[in-house]
């Protein structure tokens, strides 16, 4: 199974465009290493911008740049991008209209051991909350390079987070059916006769996966939705998955407070009220380790997710 | 020209307490000392038109103090971006583009501002992006001296500075008082020519109420090259009118009746001595 950091696919895919493209700008916050961006820098050196260490400079530049033609792609920590520049995310970028991509690199609790200083467990919340702000969780680097793909075609603002290890494949490099603001089904299409839904973004997505394939083991079907569009919300495919099913999974690496989870639970509540179980960072500083030690400790791995599928199913 | 722009500044001002009063509130002490510096930026030293809006070629300009958008509203009427029949009845009403900050759905307005600190990071991305395109627009910010407390804008000043931006044009608007008082019991701010300086910028003082220093000062700002330059613009507060003249209670103050009679007649006797002047 190829393991690959999301931060790779991105690097590779703006390379590739600016071949043809000079109007692409990359921004770092001494972050160039971190974001993977560093061949960019070398290759491109006329088309970056070091912001140093300074995020509401580096979103602010972006944003100008932008109102002048420009593609930025501004690249810092998640955790400060989202929160020490969210100001100027929300009205540099999505108030002012301008078409900056924001890339929230080692996203998440990436930084392990690091501390919740560098742990981004509330931007999905935070940049979902601004108007006019969409919020991409690519789960794979196959999704995370076709997404980079749509995005260079449009013009609007947007938010990226990414981890920071190398995670497996979901998808391959042939099947890969993306279809920009619609969840993506790793494997076929919706089940609409499973017995359990689990929508999960990002880094979760692979655990869903192999928790589904564990239940298929148990006789329990489950349906695995890929939800990197956490905004704008493919509700679509939160109905579809949820409608015939017993209980709902949301699967996301952040805070329980107004992720994925907060979402998908909206829209169930809304149109086909379930038992809705929603797996996520617990509301204290995450317990030290790496992601994968951290995951199975608060049952975000595989085995936690089918285990609380299996709990679910029991009461309904 | 410049004493008729002189006597045309406290016409502006005129409109400008009629926007505010029409829509029960506003920055009146800010938008009476940048009223000089926008009105020259707008009308004689930018070539920023209702007609040339796409031109990618044209000057830039973000209103980084954007609480004194009233003041700007009116510089854009004059200028032909907006009607100012339209801009005083509909200001602050409900469902109205013409709010109290820059709103860049409305002609001639670039970015949205409003929360301070903004406009220089983005200015410097203006002029980064007119660099490496090669064009030779310039770009204009102008912000307040309450503002520079904003750590941003010392961010920004440092790109600016890294990336020597002799097309970037901060303009402060020193007019020593914000909304709790005096700037230096607020916030100590020194010397703000030797702060500049020392962020490698070209850094020009000069009376911002004063159109012969001002056009005298942005003269000096466009022909310094290898810098960015900044015009640390002083300004009185309230400027037109002893009623509000240096009074930190001016900041964001609705005259009442009496106060608006004695405004507009100090006012209008201001214009008619400058256009005898």
């Amino acid at each position: 199974m190829n393991k690959t950091a999301n931060r790779k696919a991105i690097c590779d895919v703006l390379l590739e465009k600016a071949k043809n493209d000079d109007s692409i700008v990359v921004l770092c916050s001494d972050s160039r290493g971190s974001a993977s961006l560093s061949p960019f820098f070398d290759e491109f050196p006329k088309q970056t911008v070091e912001a140093g260490i300074a995020e509401q400079d580096l979103v602010g530049m972006a944003a100008g740049l932008a109102s002048c033609g420009k593609k930025p792609f501004a690249a810092s920590p998640a955790s400060f991008l989202s929160t020490r520049s969210y100001e100027q995310c929300k009205v540099d970028c999505a108030y002012s209209d301008t078409n900056v991509k924001l890339i929230g690199i080692s996203g998440g609790i990436s930084y392990g051991a690091l501390g919740m200083s560098h742990h981004s467990a509330q931007d999905f919340a935070a940049m979902s909350a601004i108007p006019n702000m969409r919020v991409y969780v690519p789960s794979d680097q196959h999704q995370t390079r076709k997404l980079f793909e749509a995005l260079l075609k449009d013009d609007k603002c947007a938010y990226i987070r990414v981890g920071r290890n190398p995670v497996e494949d979901v998808y391959s490099e042939e099947n890969c059916p993306f279809i920009m603001d619609k969840a993506m089904v790793p494997f076929g299409s919706v089940d609409e006769e499973a017995d359990v839904a689990i929508i999960a973004c990002g880094e979760l997505v692979k655990p869903a996966v192999d928790a589904a394939a564990a239940l298929k083991e148990h006789g329990i079907k489950a349906t695995v939705v890929d939800m990197f569009c956490v905004k704008p919300l493919d509700t679509d495919a939160i109905k579809k998955a949820a409608r015939n099913a017993k209980a709902v999974i949301t699967a996301e690496e952040h805070s329980p407070f107004g992720g994925l989870g907060s979402m998908v639970s909206q829209v169930v509540g809304a149109s086909c009220p379930k038992l809705t179980y929603n797996i996520t960072l617990p509301d204290t500083p995450v317990i030290t380790g790496t992601s994968q030690e951290v995951f199975k400790y608060y049952g975000m791995d595989a085995n936690g997710i089918a285990s609380k599928a299996v709990e679910l199913l029991k009461n309904v | 020209m410049n004493e008729n722009m002189k006597a045309l500044s406290f016409k502006l001002r005129k409109d400008t307490v009629d926007i505010i009063m029409a829509g029960k509130g506003g920055h009146i002490g800010g938008d009476m000392s940048v009223m000089d510096i926008l009105s020259w930026l707008y009308l004689k030293e930018m070539n920023v038109t209702p007609g040339n809006m796409e031109d990618p070629g044209r000057d830039r300009f973000i209103l980084s103090k954007g609480h004194a958008v009233e003041a700007y509203y009116a510089v854009l009427c004059e200028a032909g971006f907006l009607d100012l029949k339209e801009v005083t009845e509909k200001f602050s009403k409900f469902g109205s583009q013409y709010i109290g900050h820059p709103n860049n759905h409305l002609p001639g307005i670039e970015m949205n501002s409003g929360s301070l600190g903004h406009g220089l990071p983005v200015a410097v991305g203006m002029a980064l992006a007119g660099k490496m395109d090669n064009r030779d627009y310039r770009v204009y910010t102008v912000m307040g001296d309450g503002e520079l407390a904003e750590g941003s804008v010392w961010e920004g000043a440092m790109s600016g500075h890294n990336y020597n931006l002799d097309n970037l044009c901060a303009v402060v608007d020193r007019n020593r008082l914000q909304i709790s008082g005096n700037t230096e019991d607020v916030m100590k701010q020194d010397d703000q020519i030797e702060r500049w300086k020392a962020f490698g910028w070209n850094a020009i003082s000069c009376d911002g109420n004063d159109f012969n220093e001002l056009s005298e000062a942005f003269a000096k700002a466009r022909e310094h090259k290898g810098d960015p330059s900044v015009i640390i613009a002083n300004t009185i507060k309230g400027y037109g009118s002893e009623v509000m003249e240096n009074k930190a209670s001016w900041h964001h103050h609705l005259p009442n009746e009496e106060e608006y009679a004695r405004i507009m007649k100090d006012l209008d006797e201001r214009k008619e001595m400058a256009e005898n002047e």
